[in-house]
């Protein structure tokens, strides 16, 4: 469990005003407020754009944007709890999640901003390890944080912190994710095992212990994407499914694309320690969050090559054709059983319910 | 682990489907009897791959099913009770009542809980002495040792601020009442495998001899229904109409007589009203005189609420097996998991949601 924080080795660089905990006056703007910037947030996410500590910030895109292209942007906001669990944190999944969202649009995530919604009561050594973690997955994927801001809410108004990141990338002129429309003889890809960030969380929350520890996949995928349109810049879609899993996200394509999708359950790569999880409380993989998979539709004759692709990258290894666009029942997700059957894959409803028995 | 695919293999599937296909020379009515196995079934396709002689009706084996409305509105009632943690198994909470369900009373305010084991709802109790904890137990024969064992542990422990709405219900009558109807069709049954693990098989020769019924305890992977199905077909072109095992890897004769051991401490037999099927004599668990003192639905004085059904809902007639979901007039159009007139369009384990989660919006299927 080396990703579980040990707070018994944490030295705070404080003092802080002596307070070790998060009270209400540290997000009231004054010198409390600052304490918690300069001995908290600056020593993680030091820049000299951030480090200005304006209202906002001026950045000179003329470099970022020479070679022509677009800018992109995304916002997103984090709740999780627990706010450590194995393989990560909520503050990977800040940085990780709001740039997989630049990712999907091919577009290279530059610059990102952080609010922080704090509870009254958190630990500050708790708060400078999630803002420790934010900054080394800030810079394994090469963005920087350059302004934020926090608020305190009262005891028990929240679940210790809540972040919120917006990202700004920049999509190169000659690429152009979705331009070309998704047609029957498309592949769908994933580019990896589904389910693990999901079924992570769900265990250290039910308690749940297996012989192999599941870990969440939370990951940058810029670079992944970047070398996928490297093999075939005609990718017709990308997708990163979290919330609602591989599931929601082939349904909206299905759905917006108004095309079928059918998929192959033997295809589809688990973790075994995930069906088993997923078994045991009587989930469905494919309802699962991920955070460092995505889900691609590609021309069918340039899929063995964008796969190829995948796998020699770091966050690609285990990629697979899941299934394909088909012109029977358009708008409808298809999953071929194993043992020969067919079923419709549905929208899930909202919360995945555990079943009774 | 191995589980997981052992028995999901599809060569063997397409050889006992091929098995079941010879053997069967007209067409039989099974019905599986648990949500379970409706569930497995639907989810794999097993009934597609079955010869069109065999046609299976989905039984009343789902608990949130089957669980009357007045119940549901009596838990709400208690969950909406200012001071009360409400503890519940996760489908449960979409159930609709009369006027809302549990997710609404959440939004409410209310202090409302998932939980995977009664004993989770126990230790709710012990940690917080000032509020009362109530635990929603309903189920089969199934949930009802866990259920059991909480009880008889929160009286062991002296906790006087846990209870539990009891709404149990048991197998064996249903199929009693089930052949008992005039409008029946079944000609045998699967016994549901989990619900016999605890409670053995011995409740089901006579009602196999009495009702000159075949019933095959069966489990809830592919090969084990069509194992289960194969060997009712065969009993049923061969003339015979005894009990059989055949899920003997989990179940036996005598069952879990320690768990049956509890339940005959802590619960009493009861009649019990099924949700769309009725009243059905001594079908039904309540809690004993001893441990009455537990009984949310005494201590929340809630016994006097009623309820009544949607009119457009023929749940009843899908539980009984005289209809398929899809050919309900309100099926996938009133009806749908988002807005279910009756709880079998609630569980991902009932008869309805099963159907139109899979897309079976036509005897046809989707594809």
């Amino acid at each position: 469990m080396s990703d579980t924080p040990d707070f018994t080795t944490f030295a705070c660089p404080l003092p802080l005003r002596d307070y070790p905990h998060v009270v209400m006056g540290h997000g009231g703007g004054g010198a409390l407020s600052r304490d918690l910037i300069e001995h908290v947030f600056l020593p993680a996410f030091s820049n000299p754009l951030l480090d200005r500590l304006g209202d906002s910030t001026e950045i000179d895109v003329a470099a970022d944007l020479a070679g022509g292209g677009r800018l992109v942007l995304s916002t997103d906001s984090y709740v999780v709890r627990p706010l450590f669990f194995p393989g990560g944190s909520i503050g990977d999944l800040a940085v990780n999640g709001t740039v997989n969202d630049l990712a999907m649009s091919g577009g290279r995530p530059l610059y990102l901003t952080a609010g922080f919604i704090i509870e009254e009561g958190l630990a500050i050594g708790k708060l400078a390890e999630v803002a420790r973690r934010m900054a080394a997955a800030a810079t394994a994927a090469g963005v920087r944080i350059v302004t934020g801001d926090t608020k305190v809410v009262e005891r028990g108004h929240g679940d210790g912190v809540y972040i919120n990141t917006a990202g700004v990338g920049v999509v190169p002129p000659e690429i152009g994710v979705g331009t070309e429309p998704i047609r029957p003889g498309d592949m769908v890809l994933a580019s990896g095992t589904l389910g693990d960030h999901g079924m992570a969380i769900m265990s250290v929350r039910e308690g749940l212990a297996f012989q192999a520890e599941i870990v969440s996949d939370s990951a940058p995928l810029h670079g992944l994407v970047a070398a996928m349109l490297a093999a075939c810049p005609a990718i017709r879609l990308l997708r990163d499914p979290t919330r609602g899993g591989a599931a929601t996200s082939l349904v909206e394509i299905a759905d917006l694309a108004r095309v079928g999708i059918e998929i192959d359950e033997q295809a589809i790569p688990v973790r075994p320690q995930v069906a088993a999880a997923c078994e045991m409380l009587g989930l469905d993989p494919l309802q699962v969050a991920n955070e460092g998979k995505l889900l691609a539709v590609v021309p069918g004759e340039s899929a063995d090559r964008i796969l190829a692709a995948m796998r020699r990258h770091e966050h690609g290894r285990d990629a697979v054709a899941i299934g394909r666009v088909v012109e029977r029942h358009p708008r409808m997700v298809v999953m071929r059983t194993a043992i020969g059957g067919t079923r419709v894959i549905p929208m899930p409803l909202g919360e995945q319910l555990p079943r009774i028995c | 682990m191995k589980h997981l695919t052992e028995y999901r293999d599809a060569d063997t599937a397409r050889r006992l489907a091929a098995e079941i296909g010879r053997i069967a020379t007209r067409p039989w009515a099974i019905m599986e009897v648990c949500g379970g196995q409706t569930h497995s079934i639907i989810r794999n396709g097993v009934d597609q791959l079955l010869p069109p002689e065999v046609e299976l009706i989905h039984g009343p084996g789902c608990p949130v099913c089957v669980t009357p409305l007045e119940t549901i509105d009596r838990a709400l009632a208690i969950a909406a009770t200012p001071g009360v943690i409400f503890c519940s198994f996760g489908d449960m909470l979409r159930v609709p009542g009369s006027h809302e369900n549990l997710f609404s009373v959440k939004g409410r305010g209310g202090d409302i809980r998932v939980v995977y084991s009664p004993l989770d709802a126990v230790q709710l109790a012990r940690a917080h002495p000032d509020r009362e904890v109530v635990f929603l137990a309903i189920g089969f024969e199934t949930t009802a040792p866990a259920n059991a064992m909480a009880v008889k542990l929160a009286k062991q422990q002296g906790l006087k601020n846990f209870s539990m709405l009891v709404s149990h219900v048991l197998v064996p009558p249903a199929i009693e009442a089930i052949m008992r109807s005039p409008g029946n069709r079944v000609n045998a049954f699967l016994a549901a495998g989990h619900v016999c693990s605890v409670m053995g098989t011995w409740q089901y020769p006579p009602l196999a001899a009495r009702f000159r019924v075949p019933i095959v305890v069966t489990g809830f992977e592919p090969l084990d229904l069509l194992e289960g199905i194969r060997r009712t077909i065969l009993q049923l072109e061969q003339g015979r109409h005894e009990l059989e095992n055949a899920y003997a890897r989990v179940v036996s004769e005598r069952g879990n007589e320690p768990a049956q051991r509890v339940i005959a401490e802590v619960f009493e037999t009861e009649e019990r009203a099924w949700r769309g099927i009725g009243t059905i004599p001594a079908s039904g668990w309540r809690l004993a005189d001893a441990y009455c003192d537990y009984d949310a639905e005494i201590r929340f004085a809630v016994g006097g609420i009623t309820a009544v059904e949607s009119p457009l809902c023929k749940a009843g007639e899908v539980l009984q097996g005289t209809l398929k979901p899809n050919q309900c007039p309100a099926f996938g159009k009133q009806c749908t998991p988002r807005t279910p007139l009756g709880a079998t369009m609630v569980s991902s384990e009932g008869a309805c949601a099963a159907y139109y989660n899979a897309g079976r919006w036509s005897d046809s299927g989707a594809a």
